[in-house]
């Protein structure tokens, strides 16, 4: 058993293996030197998996790229995997989210990207066609940028149905029951303090989604102040930032397997983006949000940095395992659900994204 | 009609390692040059342009020496026996 964790940074893309369970780690030279991978992703569903990263050449462009065969040669398509289509008048300005669907679709990947647009991939993220029942929206035109720029970031489609949930900064959280053919917006119960109606239909910064493993219909939120629980798939949104030292930060994620748990990093504030008196930190909480824990164990202090909202993830592994990286350059691992740590890498370039698979 | 294509080093391998291209594109204009290029050597072309085609912000493109966003953009007069220079501008971090 090898746990792979990828690191995507604004320089280049780290490939990490531990073959101890997670203890201890080695991490590769860096692949795609000099490319920023804002997105990527580890395909396992495939017979050898296939990384996927959402790159941007700098000068040249963004684009996606693969590897199948762990990062030893990449390809991309000719023509660019995500391209808008002519009538769209747009061009993409970085990938934000990859992410593979279910099993039962061994072949579809998701995209989101920037600007505001969601893609679906039927060849194994090669090539992606644009989801018009998100693009073609009315409100489209009415989503603000946020400060990174205006895009999908996250991507959940769900396995049991035609459910695609997608959340934006700014646009908040859309849901689409028919595999994409058109959206809604559910952010009912989600705040939005940077505008003048504090709970607007939509418009929201939402940082990120993540489904409970109890089942789609609830969900988790961390906003732009404020963290949210729906169990209702997005029709209704409920605070559970009690308990917790700051309710702004920017990523969220579930345990794939034990329902009620998820973790979250508070930051200060949108004005002061850096963890609780330079603590970093993160917090589990057990019961769906109704209590949390502080956790962190090995997380430095002194750390006046922050996490990105893709640049924390979780594994499958049992107990699941929990992934930080930072703004300026570490990478840690938990491999006790986020009681401790261990230093994976530092002095990295800023850490954009990471994900971690088990491989057989 | 022939224009001579010069390309940075970082580009040179998306058109077979040549640094120096001569191509024959279909009309008299930047956009048509940068077609011809584009439809001999796709990859190359997607770092020069974006798919709306517009040669991307941090890519300078020069016609006998003149930065065409000063002097006509795509629509830029390129001459038989022309010579055009692609450079990244200075960015980056």
């Amino acid at each position: 058993m090898t746990d792979l964790l990828a690191i995507g940074t604004r320089k280049g893309l780290f490939l990490a293996r531990s073959e101890d369970d997670r203890r201890t780690w080695a991490v590769s030279e860096p692949h795609l030197l000099a490319q920023e991978v804002a997105a990527v992703c580890v395909d396992t569903r495939r017979s050898a998996p296939r990384i996927l990263a959402g790159i941007q050449y700098g000068h040249w462009g963004p684009t996606v790229m693969w590897s199948d065969d762990l990062g030893a040669s990449w390809q991309e398509t000719d023509h660019g995997a995500i391209r808008f289509p002519e009538d769209a008048g747009a061009a993409l300005a970085r990938v934000w989210q990859l992410r593979p669907d279910t099993a039962e679709r061994p072949d579809v990947v998701w995209a989101g990207a920037e600007p505001h647009s969601l893609w679906r991939s039927t060849d194994g993220g090669c090539s992606f066609s644009l989801v018009r029942g998100l693009w073609d929206h009315p409100h489209r035109p009415t989503w603000e940028p946020g400060g990174g720029g205006g895009a999908v970031h996250t991507v959940i489609p769900d396995p049991a149905s035609e459910r695609v949930t997608v959340a934006m900064s700014t646009g908040g959280v859309y849901v689409s029951e028919d595999g994409g053919g058109s959206f809604e917006p559910r952010n009912k119960g989600i705040s939005a303090v940077f505008l003048p109606d504090a709970e607007p239909e939509y418009g929201q910064c939402v940082h990120k989604v993540a489904v409970d493993a109890a089942g789609p219909d609830r969900m988790y939120a961390q906003n732009h102040f404020g963290v949210f629980r729906t169990d209702d798939a997005g029709r209704s949104w409920s605070s559970i930032a009690g308990g917790l030292p700051a309710d702004f930060g920017f990523p969220i994620a579930s345990s794939p397997s034990t329902p009620g748990t998820a973790w979250v990093v508070p930051l200060v504030a949108d004005m002061q983006r850096v963890p609780p008196a330079g603590r970093l930190r993160v917090h589990r909480t057990r019961d769906a949000g109704g209590t949390w824990e502080e956790g962190g164990e090995g997380l430095p202090d002194a750390a006046w940095t922050a996490v990105m909202r893709d640049a924390f993830c979780v594994d499958e592994g049992d107990p699941t395992g929990v992934y930080v990286g930072t703004r300026d350059g570490c990478v840690y691992a938990s491999a006790d659900e986020g009681d401790t740590f261990t230093l994976v890498a530092d002095h990295l370039p800023d850490v954009l994204a990471v994900r971690a698979v088990r491989l057989p | 009609m022939s224009v001579e294509v010069v390309l940075p080093g970082v580009l040179a391998d998306l058109a077979g390692g040549a640094k120096h291209l001569d191509v024959q594109p279909a009309g008299e204009t930047l956009a048509d040059l940068l077609d011809a290029l584009a439809a001999a050597h796709p990859l190359l072309g997607r770092r020069i342009r974006d798919e709306t085609g517009q040669v991307r912000r941090f890519v300078n493109v020069y016609v006998d020496g003149d930065d065409v966003r000063f002097c006509g953009g795509l629509g830029t007069a390129v001459r038989d026996g022309a010579q055009v220079q692609v450079l990244p501008s200075v960015a980056g971090g």
